[in-house]
């Protein structure tokens, strides 16, 4: 059975990389004795899977995992397994890697990593950081400006060398609001756009430099894309797929 | 987001492994401090993967944690990028937890580990802002208290440190903070404490109270407290019965991967051997055993609070541990299923131990460690190492019949009485463990084609509290010949394609020999060195052997007064420890070295070495 359980990402612990979230985890998920299926052979590793990495020092309200278990916590009073499960991983936790929510996810789901197609982030700049003469309306008119463009071609540093790429079809979204931008951005492998980036392109394009450690950036959600009956894209969250109880009993809800 | 940090976001963004630095890992402590009367800040001068991985720090760091009155963090040497960056924007050291200023803590304890360490030390205490010398310091700056086993000889760091534990930190630390609270109390200043802990603790070594002087040939000539009350020797602290000793089963769990990334299980203390160039084996006697049924409490608790995937026995020779096999059959059964590795490291390689990998590990991908520590019979004798050519051999046959093929042997080279035939031996030993490979495993059977050997040799350096502390350290080239002619024996070997040889660095071997048995007079030499930009002395690549030889040089030292052989009637600098092992028994133990007499061991045999004094571990058994 595939669970995916939503964490937060905040505070120090912001400045963990990837590969050692992965090894907290671990050893969380052994704390809190769920009992998460192994891969077969001499060295048996969690089966495990990250949606996005989230880059060093950036903070996040939703950040995803996909662990296979062979069977859920019995739940606790009051409580779905679940949410039981939530509850023992924030038990035997650190503060700022929290347990948000898990759910059961469906045979057919495709893995965490594979179906992200898109992130939303809030970035704001730090203290004293803020370009000259910055406000609501300059905001508002850089960004229009920008997303005029008909393509917003940048150089990016990849693993075979520097490659020209168009940002402008992975924008969905880029506002500004409430002091900050939010951004709606391509995030699926081999597409993603760093926040960074972007806005470096952005205030590029109305002439200024962005500073150094001038921005925090807060990862909001990662999506995939789903089709409606009506045949248009969306995107919805990653952790409101799958469900809350297992799949038998909300079925036999579901045929009385 | 409210808590704290001690470095901006711009540096922790610009350094290498922002981890080291934020504390906040699963079991680490946090109190309130206005709810606690002493803040304790307990250093491990090296990098966090190192300090972290040390067991000693975790018992202290549970024990003063236990203790309600009292905070206890913990305190890294920051990596040499981070250290350009504080020294820059003077930011101070701090602690992990709360993340404040090293230099408001009301104690720093350092454990002392290796001699290489020694400029970190001053790194630490500088970085804090705490003065070098324990002489400057005012009452603004904490209590710095020195332990580990280099306090054994503390006199090359005697400046830097107001006070030194002598022995295990289980035994005082409640009676010396005890008595700093009632020191505050009383309004006493710094001295005052520090004098009434070296007359009422027993174990504390205050330096500041002790005076050496030397004769014109430079030995030591006197070395006395000056201050009335202040014992002439102190003895070591020891605990006395393990099993009933407190021990860390919550330790902190790092995020970053560690040296040493496991639980570990300490079985036992102390060792039976004897081995003569060892100071661990004198040091901790007697050898005192901690009880299988409280380890395999601790086993399932570690196992159960960490989450980590891997736990590890701890002590000196393992394979001494009375109760071995039970301790790790409960393992075996305990892990089985829940995808936990065991390590055992320290097993003299038999069928038990061969049996026990088996099981534990992939065989094709482990290697068998030997520790022969000199290539032939005689100069094991001579260091009393109990490990015969019969038994290395019987141990191979074994482990080849049950499909390894990977053999590793450490040796030492520049023991005393070393000749140029035992040299070849080590050469001759690897030879005949690669002939006895084709012998036993027939061409068909041979995974990976031919056995692999490594030999391994470190250059000796004799240490205090050693039955070869008299003896003489070789120079940096006698240490590279011998080298230089074991890698041409086994070059001249007939297996000698499956043998691999890896040498250490001899100039390192000999400034920790200077150091390990130095005085006071190389405090002055350490400064200097750590002023002029020395610091992570044990890193091969930040170590600068030119810097430490001319510094000795600007100070009046010369290396060769340190490494010469001493005169048994000779006052050494560390005689003033009292670690239980006599002056008396050490020079027996020289002497029958230099007959190539060997001694058997505490547990066949007591060798009267004065241990028993303490009443506890094998000496209070009947023996078998």
């Amino acid at each position: 059975m595939k669970v995916r359980i939503k964490f937060r990402k905040y505070g120090p612990v912001r400045f963990i990389g990837h590969l050692d979230v992965m090894r907290y985890f671990q050893k969380a998920i052994r704390r809190a004795e769920i009992d998460i299926t192994y891969t077969e052979g001499f060295s048996p590793h969690q089966i495990m899977t990250f949606a996005a990495p989230l880059g060093v020092g950036i903070v996040s309200d939703g950040e995803y995992m996909d662990i296979q278990i062979n069977a859920l916590p019995k739940a606790e009073n009051g409580m779905t397994a679940c949410e039981t499960m939530v509850k023992r991983l924030n038990a035997v936790g650190v503060r700022g890697l929290d347990a948000v929510s898990a759910r059961i996810l469906p045979e057919n789901a495709g893995n965490a990593m594979a179906s992200v197609a898109a992130a939303s982030y809030t970035v704001r700049f730090r203290e004293g950081k803020r370009p000259q003469d910055w406000n609501d309306t300059a905001a508002q008119r850089l960004i229009d400006s920008f997303l005029s463009q008909g393509e917003i071609l940048v150089e990016k540093q990849t693993k075979n060398g520097v490659r020209t790429v168009d940002l402008r079809p992975g924008i969905y979204e880029l506002s500004w609001r409430n002091d900050s931008f939010f951004l709606l951005v391509d995030a699926s492998s081999g597409n993603n756009i760093k926040p960074a980036l972007l806005m470096e392109t952005l205030l590029r394009h109305g002439g200024m430099t962005l500073e150094e450690h001038a921005l925090a950036v807060a990862r909001q959600d990662i999506f995939t894309k789903t089709v409606r009956e009506t045949g248009e894209e969306t995107f919805v969250s990653l952790g409101e797929i799958g469900f809350e109880e297992p799949f038998a009993q909300a079925e036999q809800e579901r045929t009385p | 987001m409210g808590e704290k940090l001690a470095l901006s976001e711009e540096i922790l963004m610009q350094i290498e492994k922002p981890e080291r630095y934020i504390g906040c890992e699963y079991n680490s402590v946090v109190k309130d401090p206005s709810r606690v009367r002493i803040r304790f800040a307990m250093c491990f001068p090296d990098v966090y993967e190192i300090g972290m991985s040390h067991l000693g720090i975790q018992i202290l760091y549970h024990i003063l944690n236990d203790m309600p009155d009292v905070w206890c963090e913990r305190v890294y040497s920051p990596w040499v990028d981070l250290d350009a960056i504080m020294r820059r924007q003077k930011i101070p050291l701090f602690a992990l937890e709360s993340q404040d200023p090293v230099k408001s803590f009301d104690f720093l304890g350092i454990t002392i580990q290796y001699e290489m360490c020694y400029t970190n030390i001053l790194q630490i205490l500088d970085l804090s802002g705490i003065p070098l010398s324990a002489s400057q310091r005012g009452e603004d700056c904490p209590i710095v208290i020195g332990g580990g086993p280099c306090t054994y000889n503390p006199e090359p760091l005697a400046d830097f440190f107001d006070l030194f534990y002598i022995g295990e930190g289980e035994t005082q630390y409640r009676n010396l903070l005890d008595l700093y609270l009632e020191c505050r109390d009383l309004g006493l200043d710094r001295q005052e404490f520090l004098l009434r802990a070296a007359r009422e603790i027993p174990g504390m070594y205050a330096p500041g109270f002790y005076e050496p002087s030397y004769g014109e040939d430079g030995t030591l000539k006197s070395f006395v407290p000056t201050k009335e009350g202040v014992p002439e020797k102190v003895r070591k602290e020891i605990v006395d019965h393990m099993s009933e000793a407190p021990y860390p089963v919550k330790p902190v769990v790092p995020f970053i991967k560690i040296t040493q990334d496991r639980v570990v299980l300490e079985i036992q203390r102390g060792c039976i051997r004897g081995c003569r160039f060892c100071q661990a084996g004198q040091i901790y006697r007697p050898v005192r055993e901690r009880d299988a049924d409280t380890l395999k409490q601790y086993a399932k608790a570690l196992l159960k609070n960490t989450g980590q995937e891997e736990i590890s026995l701890s002590s000196l020779s393992s394979s001494d541990y009375s109760q071995l096999s039970e301790l790790v059959n409960f393992l075996m059964e305990e892990c089985a299923g829940s995808h936990t590795n065991i390590s055992l490291p320290s097993l003299r390689i038999d069928a038990f131990s061969l049996d026990v990998m088996s099981k534990v590990q992939d065989v094709k991908k482990s290697s068998l460690t030997f520790a022969p520590e000199a290539g032939s019979q005689r100069l094991r004798n001579v260091i009393n190492k109990g490990l015969t050519e019969e038994a290395i051999l019987n141990g191979a046959r074994l482990a080849f019949e049950g499909g390894w093929t990977r053999v590793k042997l450490y040796f030492m080279l520049g023991l005393p009485t070393e000749t140029v035939e035992d040299i070849q031996g080590i050469a001759q030993l690897c030879n005949k463990i690669a002939a006895l490979f084709y012998e036993t495993v027939p061409k068909e059977k041979r995974v990976n084609g031919r056995v692999q050997i490594v030999a391994s040799t470190s250059f000796f350096v004799p240490k205090p509290f050693t039955p070869f502390q008299w003896a003489a350290q070789c120079t940096k080239e006698e240490f590279l010949e011998k080298a230089y002619q074991t890698r041409t024996a086994i070059g001249s070997q007939l297996n000698q394609k499956s043998i691999k040889y890896n040498w250490h660095e001899a100039d390192a071997s000999v400034m920790e020999g200077i150091l390990a048995r130095g005085d006071r007079r190389l405090c002055e030499v350490i400064k200097r060195v750590y002023e002029k930009g020395s610091v992570f002395d044990a890193w091969g690549e930040y170590y600068n052997n030119a810097r430490w030889l001319e510094t000795m040089q600007e100070c009046g030292l010369s290396p060769d007064f340190f490494t010469r052989e001493r005169s048994l009637d000779e006052l050494l600098p560390w005689d003033f420890i009292d670690c239980g092992v006599s002056k008396e028994f050490l020079r027996r133990e020289w002497e029958k070295a230099k007959r190539e007499e060997t001694s058997e061991n505490c547990r066949v045999k007591c060798q009267g070495c004065g241990a028993a004094g303490f009443g506890c571990g094998i000496c209070a058994i009947a023996r078998t």
